[in-house]
């Protein structure tokens, strides 16, 4: 299992998704991605594109201006 | 054993789409879908900036449709392909600047080479004919599967009935007598439809989820082509389009000003990219600069800049410039009166 980071600030959904789905073929099972937004639209699609896809949404953080989604790569 | 049969179908995230995709997966069909992401697909952006629609409940309706639906849904990035199909439509625009029937054909298109590389059997739309203008015509329709190559493996489940036999049906992999024979821009009988599969709380957005389908938006794109001298754009162009005032005193630049404090911040991530100004003594907006301004043209730009800050009733206000290398330097200007910005400027 190996870490990773994604930075999606300044874009805007579905950019977020598009990024993080493109980041995940290039990751193995059960690797960790924490990807970093701006946008906080990212904190209902990435969820319920992780549910669709079989992968895991392992935390969520958000201040006022950033939004942090840490997600574990099923199968 | 038989083989499974499997379609891939073009979500919009609106409800016809949504039920085309679920009259196929009761047929037995194995389907997924796929959305493209043009740039212009941007019904969330104004919300997602603004910070007055922070506390708004937002979703993107492709995924919530793949979720209802229990599907998988495979988001593509279409961006730079896309600028072709806006810049040199074949069939030309819309009201607006919406090549719809291009646009339509070009994913039909993306659609058939995502079936064949994933071997998939045939694509669904939510296509009905009559509904739209330009693309779902009776006449447009059959250009939609010739030139996308779908041919006959282009099936619009809603209006099949009063459209030719396509290959899904021929071959016996799914009932025509199953499929609908919708014509026309009524919803009646899709709302009848989605209240039989259960369907509540969907989208159903006027002329869609397309910017370029939006007067002001597209006069806002024509406008930078024709002060560019070139029908070209860059996905920030795009973006910019949404936010704030556009005010053009000439053709060499033009000035957009932040309206509150999501704009500001959301203008903030462009700062190294353009020349910037704001009010340094007075509270007052974030503003760029696009184009290439003269020290006189940033003159009228700060008065303008001035006029949407607390001191726009003052003698002389303080303006900030920052150029594109961040060198900051500070102007006095009187702000402009309302009645002396011009509503042509007003883009």
């Amino acid at each position: 299992m190996s870490q990773y980071e994604l930075d999606a600030k300044r874009l805007l959904c579905p950019l977020p998704v598009i990024r993080t789905q493109d980041k995940i073929k290039q990751l193995q099972q059960g690797d960790v991605l924490t990807v970093t937004c701006t946008d906080p639209g990212v904190l209902q699609d990435i969820p319920a594109w992780c549910r669709i896809n079989g992968h895991k949404v392992l935390e969520t953080k958000s201040d006022e201006y950033e939004f942090i989604i840490i997600l574990e790569v099923g199968e | 054993m038989s083989k499974q049969i499997k379609a891939v179908s073009l979500i919009s995230g609106g409800l016809d789409s949504m039920l085309a995709t679920k009259a196929i997966m009761e047929q037995g069909v194995h389907v997924e879908g796929i959305n493209f992401f043009t740039g212009f697909c941007v019904e969330g952006h104004t919300h997602a900036i603004r910070k007055k629609d922070k506390d708004k409940p937002k979703r993107n309706n492709s995924l919530w449709v793949a979720e209802t639906l229990g599907i998988k849904l495979h988001i593509i990035d279409i961006i730079e392909e896309y600028k072709d199909v806006l810049i040199n439509p074949k069939h030309g625009y819309g009201a607006n600047m919406n090549p719809c029937l291009d646009c339509k054909v070009f994913m039909v298109k993306k659609a058939k080479q995502w079936m064949e590389e994933n071997d998939f059997d045939f694509i669904i739309t939510g296509e009905v004919i009559g509904q739209r203008p330009m693309s779902q015509r009776r006449d447009t329709m059959p250009i939609i599967a010739a030139e996308s190559g779908a041919d006959d493996r282009l099936l619009r489940p809603l209006c099949a009935q009063n459209l030719p036999l396509t290959l899904p049906e021929r071959e016996g992999w799914i009932s025509r007598d199953e499929l609908f024979g919708f014509t026309g821009r009524g919803r009646k009988p899709q709302m009848a439809l989605a209240d039989k599969y259960g369907f509540k709380d969907y989208s159903q957005p006027a002329g869609g989820c397309c910017f370029l389908t939006d007067e002001s938006y597209s006069a806002k794109l024509v406008d930078l082509w024709k002060a560019r001298g070139t029908k070209d754009y860059e996905l920030d162009d795009v973006m910019l389009l949404k936010v704030g005032r556009h005010i053009r005193p000439n053709q060499n630049f033009k000035v957009i000003v932040a309206r509150e404090d999501g704009e500001a911040r959301f203008l903030q991530g462009y700062k190294k990219n353009y020349i910037n100004m704001n009010c340094a003594s007075h509270r007052g907006p974030l503003a760029l600069v696009d184009g290439d301004p003269s020290a006189e043209d940033l003159h009228v730009a700060a008065q303008i800049v001035a006029r949407y800050g607390q001191g726009r009733d003052a003698e002389q206000v303080e303006v900030m410039i920052r150029d594109l290398a961040g060198n900051e330097s500070t102007i006095q200007v009187k702000p402009l009166a309302k009645d002396e910005i011009p509503k042509e400027w007003f883009v």
